[in-house]
């Protein structure tokens, strides 16, 4: 084969035979073609990347009715949910029969988007977040250890100031909705997370607000 | 004075640098495999910036656009054992051969009396396997059943698995061994299904549930 060059002057002893050399190539084609089945097959039949999950608690079903006495929800944000719309009101439910100091909730119509649903949130928990950020930039400076910052924030998530969430969906709602609107209350920080039924007064609402 | 040559450029071309990347990929790719077994069902879930990968002993409720819902436990053991409370709550009958079957199976959704013919069929026409999914409605709450005998089942197989982990000297994490409740929703299926396979989980008690979802970017780190 070729690759014995000669070269091209003096040095060369003559006169010495030399025995004769077997080239050390080995055709490597067919095993390269076995190289490159393989890679093919792997390469097309491997998954890499594994699902992964988003826990949820969902509050424990008791028989016993709820206590009236109970301290009220007073910074607590509540989603209606329909098909690819989301609605929500702040406080407490009045109903048009039983109007509040500001007469009946009224439904306020967002989208999944940054500027919608992001924003809301992130307007009503800033108590949460710009306190997540004070922490952050603490453990930037390394003047907080980051289990400390793990702790704290859930502390600082189940404190009344944060804002709490409930979720509650008519029948025409997609899981994709449900999901994405709990993502944004993950995203938000918020650590108070219900998704609860929907009260008949609630859907009516509702209604009205989709035939607009 | 040299002599001029032409150069003669030889025919084969130096391959062992492109052998030795190929095969490199090859063993890449071989180790970082992880083959998926063909499931019944191919559900699109809606994504999230939740970082947390599947866990691996887990119970599994599938519910596909149509809402039909499937089932799934990863323990082969505790599959096993779990069929055999089934088999003998519901009065069919399985034989070694089946119970063999199913203990190596994935995903499935069909009531008990058709269970034996849908494990008996190869794994390709699985698929076309006509079925209204695990009925879970409070007349015939099959769902119920097989979620609380295969919970019962894994506890009883991690339990085993921890003692002998345990034995060996490492100090395990007892929560590691307890299976994970897991819904895998497709995204255009309506929630109100869901909220039904999540009442009967609620039913039993279990209420952390976790929510199956494609990974997306987190505006939070941004890494």
């Amino acid at each position: 084969m070729a690759e014995i060059a000669e070269s091209g002057g003096g040095g060369h002893d003559k006169g010495k035979k030399r025995a004769k050399k077997s080239s050390t190539r080995v055709d490597m084609t067919p095993m390269v073609d076995l190289a490159f089945l393989l890679l093919t097959f792997f390469v097309l039949t491997s998954t890499f990347s594994k699902p992964k999950v988003m826990s949820l608690a969902y509050p424990a079903k008791i028989d016993e009715p709820i206590d009236k006495n109970a301290p009220k929800l007073n910074n607590g944000i509540t989603f209606l949910l329909s098909k690819d719309k989301i609605f929500y009101y702040t406080g407490e439910f009045y109903p048009a029969d039983r109007p509040g100091k500001d007469g009946p909730t009224k439904l306020t119509e967002t989208n999944f988007s940054a500027s919608g649903l992001r924003k809301v949130l992130a307007d009503l928990n800033s108590y949460v977040l710009l306190r997540k950020e004070g922490m952050v930039k603490k453990v930037k400076a390394k003047q907080m250890a980051d289990t400390t910052y793990t702790r704290e924030l859930e502390q600082l998530k189940g404190k009344p100031e944060a804002l709490k969430v409930l979720v509650k969906t008519d029948d025409k709602a997609l899981c994709k909705n449900f999901i994405d609107l709990i993502d944004e209350v993950k995203i938000a920080e918020i650590g108070v997370i219900a998704p609860v039924p929907m009260l008949p007064a609630e859907l009516k609402l509702l209604e009205t607000q989709l035939k607009k | 004075m040299p002599k001029i040559k032409i150069p003669k450029s030889s025919p084969s071309i130096d391959m062992t640098p492109m052998v030795d990347l190929a095969f490199l990929l090859v063993t890449f790719f071989m180790l970082a495999a992880s083959f998926r077994p063909s499931e019944p069902v191919t559900v699109e879930t809606a994504s999230s910036i939740s970082d947390k990968v599947i866990p691996e002993n887990n119970i599994m409720v599938t519910l596909d656009t149509d809402g039909k819902v499937y089932f799934n436990l990863t323990n082969p053991e505790a599959r096993k054992e779990a069929l055999n409370n089934m088999a003998s709550l519901y009065k069919v009958s399985f034989n070694e051969e089946q119970i063999e079957k199913f203990a190596l199976m994935s995903t499935f959704g069909c009531t008990m009396k058709e269970l034996p013919a849908y494990i008996d069929l190869p794994g390709d026409s699985r698929k076309e396997f006509k079925t209204e999914g695990i009925p879970l409605d409070s007349l015939d709450n099959q769902l119920k059943n097989w979620i609380s005998y295969s919970q019962m089942a894994a506890l009883n197989t991690g339990k085993t698995a921890y003692e002998e982990a345990k034995q060996k000297g490492l100090a395990p994490d007892a929560d590691d061994f307890k299976p994970k409740f897991i819904i895998r929703a497709d995204g255009k299926s309506v929630y109100k299904k869901a909220e039904k396979v999540i009442d009967v989980f609620r039913e039993l008690n279990l209420n952390n549930l976790n929510f199956v979802t494609s990974s997306e970017f987190n505006p939070n780190n941004p890494n």
